[in-house]
This record gives C-alpha cells, sequence and structure tokens, in this order.
C-alpha cells in the first residue's frame, strides 16, 4: 500500500523511552527465570535503551546496527539458554532491531492518515495488539495439537524427545494408521458423501423458504420461523432419540416396501437427519441478507419478460449468494462435525469421521485423530487460499484493484 | 400464496421428521400409563385404600395384585414395572424381580389368601410405602416428572421437596444459564474488537485473516475440546510455559482445568467464530462515512463510535449472541471432557437419563424445560431486536 | 437338544455354503483394542466357519438407549450387542434381550463339564452370556510415589504418604465401597452399610476428605493419558487399560491390584429378532463363547475368560509374546483382596445414590 504519511525521524526522548518499555517486558521474562523480575525489568529497560542511543546517535548505520543486534542477542541466548535460547534470541534480536528504527524512523505513522493525533497512533496500534492476542487465542491450541499428531507415542503428550527435537521422539505412524486401517478410511468417505448433500439439501430447502417467508403477508410467519429454526434449539441428545423413531418408521417403509437396498437407505436416513440439523442456520443467514433485498429488482425482471424461474437464478440469487454460501458453510460444518445424532440414527456402515473420532476418544487414546486433524487443516488452508487467490485474480481481471 | 407454496416443502419435512418426533419425544415427560396397564386391578383396588393411614391394603387389593402379576410375569412386563418404580422408591426394582419367580408360581384362584404370603415373599410387601408408591404413580397423566425435573418428587401426600443432598437439577438448570451467560458475554468481548478489524481492513488482509477464524472453526469439536485439554492440565503446555520462563513455580502450578474456568475458556474458543461470522457480516454493511461524517461534525472517537457504530453492530451482537447461548446450553461433551465436577451442566444429566439410567420421563421433562427456557429467550429477544436483523453472515 | 443344535448347525452351514447370497449379522461393541481382540478370537474364525460376514459396530456405550428405542420401533437392527453386566441386568428388566438357557443354548466345556457351571457365579442374569472379566483397579506413577509404592487400596486416600492428584470415575460405583473399605468399615459389611443414609453419607465424607485432589474421568481412556502426561500420581481404570500402558506403551506406571473390582462384560441377544436372525445370533453365541475361543481373546487383551475351563488354556499374547496369566486380574496373586460388583446391589440404589452423588460432586 502506498504511504499516506511523510514519514520523519522521531525525537530520542520517544524512541528511548518507548524502546526502553519493550525492553522492561522482555526482561521481565528473563528475570522471572533467573529469579527476580524487578531486576530483569530493569535490566532489559537499561539495556535496551542503551543499545538504542549506540545504533542511533554512534552507529548510525541501519544495516550494521540489524545485523549486530541479531547475532549478539542470538549469541547471548545461545550461550544462557542452549539451542533453543539461542533461536529465541535470534527472534528478540530481530524484533527489537525492527522496533528501535520503526520508532526512530518514524515508520508506524507511514500507514496512517496524516491528521491522527498521537493518543489516536496509540490507540490503533494498542487495538492491534489486543486483536493480535485474541488471534493467537484463537489459533494456538490448534497449532499446538498438531505437532502431537507426528508423536511415536500413543498418547496425546509432549514427550521429553519431542521437546529435545530428538528425531526419536516424532513418528508418521499415526498417519499410516489413517490411511491403512479400514475403519478411518470408510469413516472418513462416509463424511464426505453425507456432509455435502446434507448441505445441498438444507442449502436448496433453506433458501426457497427463506425466499418465501420475506414476501409480505405470510400468516403465521413467526411461528413458521420459530418451527423452521427449533432443530437449533432442542438439546442434541432429544433431538437424537426423537429422531430415530422417525427415521425408524421411514427405513421400514422404504425397505420393506419399496424394497430398497438397506445400505442406501442407511445413507437417505442420516443425510436427511443432519439436513434438517442444518437448516436453521440456512434460514438464518438468507433471511437476513433478504432483509436489504430491493424488490424493485424481481419486478423489473418480470416486467421485461424473464419467468419467475429466470428471475430467481439470475436476478435474485447473485444477490444473495453470500448468505446462501455461509449458511451452507454452517450447515456443512453442523454435519461434518455431528457426533450425536448420527450415534442414534446411523448404523455401522454410516459411520462417520466424528462418530470413529468419539470412539477413538473412549476407548484408546490415539492421536490418529490429530493426523486427520491436521490434514484437515492443511486441506483447508489450501482451500481457503486457493478461493482467495481466485476472487483476487478474477478481480484483477474485471479490472478492479484489489482494495 | 405463492409464497406459501416455497415455504411448503420445508415446513412439512421439518415438522414430520423433526417436530413431531421431538413433540412425541417429550411428551414421554408426562405420559404414565406403565403402573395401570401392568396392575390394571390393583390399580382399581387401590381406589379405595386410605393412603394417608396406617393400615395396609386388605386382602383384597393383595388378590388383585397377585392376579395382575400372573399376567405380568407371563407377559415379562413386571420387572419393566419395578425399574419404573424404581425411579421413584428405591429397591421396589429388586422387589419386583426377585419376587417374580415366586409370583409366578401362585394360582390367583386357589391359592388365597396371599397377604400373609406375599410378605413372605418379600418384606416388601408389608411396607406401607410400596402401596402408596404404586398408588400415587398410578396416574396415566403425570406431574411426577417434572416435579423429579425441579428437585421434588410426587408422594402421597402431594409435591414434596427432595431431601437436600438429592438436590441438583435445579442448582444445574441455574448454573447451565449462568456460565452460558458468561461463555456468552466473554465471546462478545472476544468477538467484538475481531469483527471491528475484519470489517474495516482492507479485503485481501481481512480475507487472509479469516483463515485464522475459519479453522478452529472447520477443526473438530472433540479435537479443539482435547487441544484445550493438553493446554491446561496442571502438566500442561500453559502451565509448562510459564513454570519454564519462572513465571509461576513448579509446586504452585495454575488450576485451570476441571473447574469453571477451563469450561469457560474451552466453550468460549469453541464458540467465538459463531460470535464472529454474525458480526463480521453485519460491520460490514456499516458505512464508513457514517463516522467520518460524525468526526467530521466534531465528535469524539469515542462519541462517534458509541453514538454512531455501536448502535449500527447491535444486530450482530444479537444474532451472535442467541446463537452462542442456545449453542452453549446444549453442550455436554467439552463440559463433561474439560468441566469436572464444576462444569457439569444439565444437558449432561438429560444424556446420563437418556442413556444410563433409561428415565426417559425425566430426561424428557428436563428436556421440556430447557427449551421452554430458550423460547422464553427466544421470545423476548424477537421482542427486543426483531427476529429478523438476526445476521450470521 | 443338543444334537438337534449341532444338526441345525449343520443345516446354516450348508445353506450358507449353498446360498447365493451371502448372510450378514451385526455385532455391536466397544470400538478400540477391544473390537480387534474380539475379531481376532471369535469373528474371523466364525466368518470362516460359517460363511456369514459380520459387520462391526461400535455401539456399546449407547447400546441400552439404542436398543430401547429399535424395540419401541419393532425395528431391531442389531443381531447380537456386547455389553457390561449391568446394562444386561436393565435390558432383561427391560425385556428387551433374550433370555438364554445356559445349559442347551451354549457350549459345554471340553471335558463335559455343563455351561451352567463352567460359568458359575458369573451368570448374573438370565438373559446375560459372560464372556471376560475385567477389573477396576489403579495404576500408579511408579517415580512419583517414592520409596515405598503402595500396596493397598487405602493408599488412594492417604494424602500425606502419597501427595498429588488421582482419578477416580465420575460415578458411585467402585468409589463409595473403596471409601467405605478405608473407612474401617469390613468388606462383609459394605453393601449392609450402604443401604442406609448414615452409609452413604460416611462413604461421601471419606470422599470429602480427597475431593480436591481428584481427576474425575468418564472415558476409560482417560486415566492411562493422566498417568502418561503424569498429571496424576494414582487413578482408577480397566486392568486391560493399564496392561496397554505399562507393556506396550513401556510407561513408568505399575499396577495396585489390592480391592480391584471384578465386573462382567459379555453378550445379550436383543429380543424381537425374526426367528431366522435369532437363530444365527444363539448359532454365533454358541461358538464365540466356548471355552477355546474365550481362551484365545486373551491372546489380544488382558481379560479374564469368564469359564473356569478356559483359564489353563491362556497362553501368550499374540504380538508381544509374554505369558498372560500373570496379567489377568484373575489370577491367583492379584485376586487376594477382590470385590465383585453387586449387580443386585446396584440395579436398585444406582439412580438414589447416583443423584446424592451428583450433588455431592457439585457441592
Amino acid at each position: 500500500m502506498a504511504a499516506l504519511t511523510p514519514i520523519s525521524r522521531k525525537p530520542l526522548s520517544l524512541v528511548l523511552p518507548t524502546v526502553a518499555v519493550a525492553g522492561a517486558v522482555a526482561g521481565m521474562f528473563v528475570g522471572a527465570s533467573n529469579g527476580s523480575v524487578v531486576l530483569g525489568m530493569l535490566g532489559g529497560a537499561i539495556a535496551m535503551a542503551a543499545v538504542a542511543s549506540v545504533y542511533i546517535t554512534i552507529l548510525k548505520n541501519e544495516q550494521y546496527a540489524r545485523w549486530i543486534n541479531i547475532i549478539g542477542s542470538g549469541l547471548l541466548g545461545f550461550l544462557f539458554g542452549g539451542l533453543l535460547g539461542g533461536i529465541l534470541g535470534l527472534l528478540a534480536g530481530w524484533f527489537f532491531a525492527f522496533f528501535i528504527y520503526w520508532m526512530y524512523e518514524g515508520r508506524y505513522r507511514r500507514k496512517l492518515l496524516p491528521y491522527m493525533t498521537a493518543r489516536q497512533v496509540f490507540w490503533h496500534y494498542a487495538f492491534r495488539v489486543i486483536c493480535g492476542a485474541i488471534f493467537t487465542f484463537l489459533i494456538t491450541p490448534i497449532l499446538v495439537v498438531l505437532p502431537l499428531s507426528f508423536n511415536a507415542q500413543d498418547f496425546f503428550t509432549f514427550t521429553p524427545e519431542m521437546l529435545r527435537l530428538d528425531p526419536e521422539g516424532y513418528s508418521l505412524k499415526h498417519y499410516r494408521d489413517f490411511f491403512s486401517n479400514n475403519e478411518w478410511q470408510r469413516s472418513f468417505k462416509n463424511s464426505l458423501i453425507i456432509a455435502p448433500i446434507a448441505t445441498v439439501i438444507s442449502v436448496s430447502l433453506g433458501t426457497l423458504a427463506a425466499i418465501g417467508l420475506s414476501q409480505s403477508h405470510v400468516p403465521g410467519r413467526r411461528l413458521i420461523m420459530g418451527v423452521l429454526i427449533s432443530p437449533m434449539i432442542v438439546p442434541l441428545i432429544i433431538s437424537a432419540t426423537g429422531m430415530f423413531f422417525f427415521y425408524s418408521d421411514i427405513g421400514r417403509f422404504l425397505e420393506g416396501t419399496l424394497g430398497m437396498n438397506k445400505n442406501f437407505v442407511g445413507y437417505v436416513k442420516v443425510v436427511l437427519a443432519h439436513a434438517v440439523l442444518g437448516i436453521p442456520f440456512v434460514i438464518i443467514t438468507v433471511t437476513a441478507t433478504l432483509v436489504g433485498f430491493d424488490r424493485s429488482l424481481t419486478r423489473a425482471a418480470a416486467n421485461m419478460g424473464a419467468g419467475p424461474v429466470k428471475t430467481f437464478f439470475s436476478i435474485q440469487m447473485p444477490l444473495i449468494l453470500p448468505g446462501v454460501i455461509s449458511g451452507g458453510l454452517f450447515a456443512f460444518i453442523t454435519s461434518f462435525d455431528e457426533v450425536v445424532v448420527i450415534l442414534f440414527v446411523g448404523s455401522a456402515s454410516q459411520k462417520t469421521l466424528p462418530w470413529q473420532m468419539f470412539t477413538g476418544l473412549r476407548e484408546q487414546i490415539s492421536p490418529t485423530i490429530l493426523a486427520v486433524a491436521t490434514i484437515l487443516v492443511v486441506f483447508s488452508i489450501a482451500l481457503l487460499t486457493t478461493v482467495e487467490l481466485l476472487r483476487r485474480r478474477s478481480e484483477r481481471l474485471r479490472g478492479l484493484s484489489p482494495a | 400464496m405463492r409464497a406459501l407454496m416455497l415455504i411448503a416443502p420445508l415446513l412439512v419435512f421439518v415438522l414430520l421428521s423433526f417436530v413431531i418426533p421431538i413433540a412425541s419425544m417429550l411428551f414421554r415427560s408426562v405420559e404414565n400409563g406403565i403402573v395401570s396397564e401392568t396392575l390394571p386391578l390393583t390399580v382399581e383396588a387401590l381406589d379405595g385404600w386410605d393412603a394417608d393411614g396406617d393400615q395396609l391394603p386388605d386382602e383384597a387389593i393383595y388378590e388383585a395384585f397377585v392376579r395382575d402379576m400372573v399376567v405380568a410375569i407371563e407377559a415379562k412386563k413386571h420387572t419393566r414395572l419395578g425399574s419404573r418404580l424404581n425411579y421413584e422408591e428405591t429397591g421396589m426394582s429388586s422387589m419386583f424381580r426377585k419376587s417374580g419367580r415366586a409370583l409366578k408360581k401362585l394360582n390367583p384362584d386357589t391359592d388365597g389368601p396371599f397377604k400373609d404370603q406375599l410378605i413372605d415373599i418379600h418384606d416388601g410387601f408389608g411396607e406401607l410405602q410400596t402401596w402408596r408408591v404404586i398408588k400415587t404413580h398410578s396416574v396415566e397423566v403425570t406431574n411426577g416428572y417434572f416435579l423429579n425435573a425441579i428437585d421434588m418428587q410426587r408422594t402421597h401426600e402431594g409435591a414434596v421437596s427432595q431431601p437436600e443432598d438429592k438436590q441438583i437439577l435445579v442448582k444445574l438448570f441455574i448454573r447451565t444459564m449462568f456460565m452460558s451467560l458468561i461463555i456468552t458475554g466473554s465471546c462478545i468481548l472476544l468477538a467484538y474488537p475481531i469483527s471491528y478489524l475484519l470489517a474495516t481492513l482492507p479485503m485481501r488482509v481481512s480475507n487472509l485473516l479469516m483463515i485464522l477464524v475459519l479453522l478452529p472453526f472447520w477443526t473438530s469439536l472433540l479435537v479443539r475440546t482435547s487441544a484445550w485439554k493438553v493446554m491446561l492440565q496442571q502438566q500442561g503446555v500453559i502451565n509448562d510455559t510459564l513454570v519454564w520462563l519462572g513465571l509461576v513455580s513448579d509446586s504452585a502450578r495454575l488450576i485451570i482445568i476441571n473447574n469453571q474456568i477451563g469450561t469457560i475458556i474451552a466453550m468460549t474458543h469453541i464458540l467465538l467464530p459463531f460470535m464472529i461470522l454474525p458480526m463480521y457480516s453485519v460491520m460490514q454493511t456499516i458505512p464508513v462515512t457514517y463516522t467520518r461524517a460524525a468526526k467530521s461534525m466534531g465528535a469524539t472517537n469515542w462519541t462517534t463510535f458509541w453514538r454512531i457504530y455501536f448502535p449500527q453492530s447491535i444486530p450482530g451482537i444479537g444474532a451472535g449472541s442467541i446463537l452462542v447461548f442456545i449453542l452453549s446450553i446444549g453442550y455436554y461433551i467439552t463440559p463433561e471432557i474439560v468441566g469436572g465436577t464444576k462444569g457439569v451442566f444439565i444437558s449432561n444429566r438429560i444424556a446420563y437419563h437418556i442413556s444410563s439410567s433409561l428415565n426417559w420421563g425425566l430426561a424428557a421433562a428436563l428436556g421440556t424445560i430447557l427449551l421452554g427456557v430458550v423460547l422464553i429467550l427466544y421470545w423476548a429477544y424477537d421482542k427486543i431486536v426483531g427476529i429478523d436483523n438476526v445476521k450470521l453472515g | 437338544m443338543k444334537l438337534k443344535n449341532t444338526l441345525l448347525m449343520a443345516a446354516a452351514c450348508v445353506t450358507a455354503a449353498g446360498g447365493a447370497m451371502a448372510e450378514e449379522m451385526t455385532i455391536v461393541s466397544w470400538g478400540g483394542a477391544y473390537s480387534k481382540s474380539q475379531l481376532k478370537a471369535y469373528h474371523e474364525p466364525y466368518s470362516a466357519k460359517s460363511g456369514v460376514t459380520i459387520l462391526n459396530d461400535d455401539s456399546s456405550a449407547e447400546a441400552v438407549a439404542k436398543l430401547r428405542a429399535m424395540n419401541e420401533a419393532g425395528n431391531v437392527t442389531w443381531d447380537v450387542v456386547d455389553v457390561v453386566a449391568s446394562d444386561a441386568i436393565r435390558l432383561c428388566d427391560e425385556g428387551l434381550a433374550l433370555e438364554i438357557d445356559a445349559d442347551t443354548q451354549l457350549a459345554a466345556a471340553p471335558d463335559g463339564t455343563s455351561a451352567s457351571e463352567d460359568f458359575g457365579d458369573l451368570l448374573v442374569s438370565d438373559c446375560f452370556i459372560p464372556q471376560i472379566v475385567y477389573s477396576t483397579t489403579f495404576g500408579y506413577r511408579t517415580d512419583m510415589v517414592g520409596d515405598t509404592p503402595p500396596t493397598d487400596i487405602c493408599a488412594v486416600f492417604d494424602l500425606d504418604a502419597y501427595p498429588g492428584k488421582r482419578a477416580l470415575e465420575k460415578r458411585p460405583i467402585n468409589n463409595v465401597e473403596w471409601a467405605l473399605l478405608c473407612d474401617g468399615v469390613a468388606k462383609d459389611d459394605v453393601y449392609d452399610v450402604l443401604e442406609t443414609e448414615e452409609g452413604q453419607n460416611r462413604a461421601l465424607a471419606k470422599l470429602d476428605t480427597i475431593k480436591d485432589s481428584v481427576v474425575w474421568w468418564s472415558a476409560g481412556a482417560d486415566t492411562p493419558q493422566l498417568l502418561a502426561d503424569g498429571e496424576i500420581v494414582m487413578g482408577s481404570t480397566y486392568n486391560g487399560r493399564l496392561f496397554s500402558v505399562i507393556e506396550e506403551q513401556k510407561q513408568p506406571v505399575a499396577m495396585l491390584w489390592d480391592a480391584q473390582v471384578f465386573d462382567l462384560d459379555g453378550w445379550i441377544i436383543p429380543a424381537g429378532l425374526s426367528e431366522e436372525r435369532q437363530k444365527r445370533a444363539l448359532d454365533y453365541i454358541m461358538f464365540a463363547t466356548d471355552t477355546q475361543r474365550l481362551a484365545d481373546q486373551a491372546k489380544y487383551i488382558s481379560y479374564g475368560p469368564a469359564r473356569a475351563s478356559s483359564a489353563p488354556l491362556v497362553g501368550q499374547h499374540a504380538e508381544l509374546g509374554i505369558e498372560m496369566a500373570p496379567h489377568m486380574p484373575t489370577d491367583p496373586n492379584n485376586a487376594q483382596n477382590t470385590f465383585l460388583y453387586n449387580y443386585e446391589f446396584w440395579a436398585d440404589y444406582r439412580d438414589d445414590i447416583d443423584a446424592k452423588f451428583q450433588a455431592w460432586l457439585a457441592k
């Protein structure tokens, strides 16, 4: 992004205290592990301020300063804390070198509006730090648990070998288990069959109903809405038992009277049950997008001779698509991650991934479920990134500059 | 008319496959035909017996009981009745099972009188309480399960509260509500800044950051719950890191799992995406021009936010809150795994009664109450914010 | 009768071999290592012998509720179900399981001892065919107990000698018995005491002394994980899980067999099967619970076979090659002080004491 604000160097009276504060925070950790927090903070503050003033007033070369800082700090870390300390030292050195010049050169203002006050600038960055913390909260458990899928042992435990980065402590056996074990393969395949079909059903029926609901003068609208979102609000275990009875009857009818294949009927039952669970999400999202929908557009289309179907697909659908997609996403996840209803409605041949994971957790703690999770995470990162890249590409092609 | 036709397929589908089966499941909370079906003569005969008095029923009632039981044992229904009555009075289950063998041999027409024989077979038949329980629970439609669900019981003297050391369900209801509120609150606090950031950043950056929100959302609930266990244990990642850094001494590791803190942390994490996504989609639609206009007219940052931006973001907060609150009320797997003793929710008890104790009547009563609470909240929400304003994405 | 059964079996084999379509039956079990041991010891040889395809359904944890629902819906899709004995009793009471006559419907021991005598007291319900004896017992971290490893159950309640957390199951069963035992109640009196209000309070009061140091588990896999993490000093779980922690995973853990509680796991056949399916299920049961088959299962998992006649046939672990007998809960060295799960008592008192226990937990 282009710079919004011309930058200028900041006085030492601003730079040194800020750097000292950052140094104190870092010093706190070092001090804590060596016995005294206060001493550590003081030491960190003084050291960082001193280093910064040396770089700025004496050395006056950013490149040199950066490398000196990184290497020096890495060496110090290595001397005191071994390999891990060395790595942390390198990182800290890189960060402080960046931070000192970021402050001194005034780079922190570059991307902000020129008329912002100092306080606004401060809040701007404080807000980012808070958001960073929340993102860390969101992502850390997942990042922490994924390495355990390479555990050589059958537990969710970081073994001493793993912490020493000893190759002995790592193994791919849980991945082998996933790919060679029939139960895992079958349940993975089942999930991939059931979730998309259930999603398609809930999205198509749900979208239609949402469009119906958004018309004016629907009698008993509130009640209908209540009925349609009820699958979300009944405790799952009760839904599971209640639905069992219905699907048992349906199953008997399809197998006995219509003579359908037992396995196929099993899938039909589970797919329908999951579709019902996903419907509330679709209804809620799509009605929400329809609230802002401009009715005159459909009237205009009808005016010009388009039939209702044509109007729907060419006019309405593209406009409410975001709502439909996110509703579909919720519905997909509901089915893909559902572990209570499937236990009742499904039978062994429809065993899904969550069911297999659930048995795995109960009967034998096995990091295979983490291996599955890792594969799914990698897969979804790839998927989301591809979608984003495609979006950018189409934006470029349409001549829109990426905002 | 066309509107109804669009709604109809889904409505019929949901009504048939969900609402009706669930309603009939919940109906079990009042349905209680088993006693009068298994012991029709006894129930009729007990009609004239004074349950409040201190006299055992007379011979006629014992005879009726034997007649009923002989039929019931033949149909193997007596043990089922025993399990039903055992929910109300401990010991009934084995009494019916054990006495079954002896009772089977009796001939109602020739082997009388039965009173002493029965008391011989099992002491329980000589106790007033046995007959009181049978009489009290012989009604076909009972409030007994609902009374049990609020820590009371149906007795011959009317509704009485359970002994204090068995009162647990009301406490669990309150705890479930309270914890769900806290979880909803912490989700709002954490989701608001994130959603604001995502909504204000340029698209290409926000889409990348969105991956960080979607990843946990895509990851299985079971995996995330296990992850929190790995994180929060006393020998877990957080404690190990803190000890390594020296912020916490090895002997004073933080206790952040198997209690309410653990439940709140893990549930907040699991439900956070359900708050962020609706908030984000609402905030995206708030035009920047409004806040700029406010500022240009001299409003301070705070005023601009509080008077202009915040009110427009309320539908997102509402939608997120209702989703998170309802979902958290119903979760039981996560509290079971990270909640320890203080993190058990009412749904855990519902699951226990459905799958272990087979007391489906009580489970249905608990479920009905829970559903009632959610419906009241839903109604209140509709009144205050309007359900049309719910935006999810 | 026996002859008739044999004939039926032979007939079943012929039809299976002659029929174009393979027969199929659904057997429900717990999943994990346990299902694997059944697959090796029972299902594979049975399929080879009879030609019946066996579908495995890992639903035993929900079996009671699901069987009831199936029964009410009149559409039972399971043929044979693996449940613990207390569940079998409940299912039998509810009329959801088929009553079995041990002497005519189960195989006699090789020396001719009748099945009812061979199983002995373990036939705790008319519907239940015992398969294994497992025990709920304690494992402890050998590196966390100092120089004096615990030898009796009351170490669990001794916070001074063995400081640290312990894991107990989140239900009253077993825990209240241990508590009373360590509160000075004689073993024979435990259930008499537990029948009374004071006795129940006494047990909870004893548990109260360690309440702050207890991690409550609800899945059998929890305790092994907690032991491996060093999160607890000792914890109760099923002996087979501890075997795999100690022998397969080589963790620094040892067994505390004192006051182990024996429990049974076995088969039931759902009530309401069609005649043909019932016959097939009975045929499977006859095969899978004979002396040799029960002894075979012990090659794959360290649970004791439920027949007296199987015990001498227990051999070595199929993969580890270690002698399995010393790891059986029923081994004389391990079974010096044991409890047998009191089915009668808990069938009556489970709901009552569970409510009290939950109220106590929440306090």
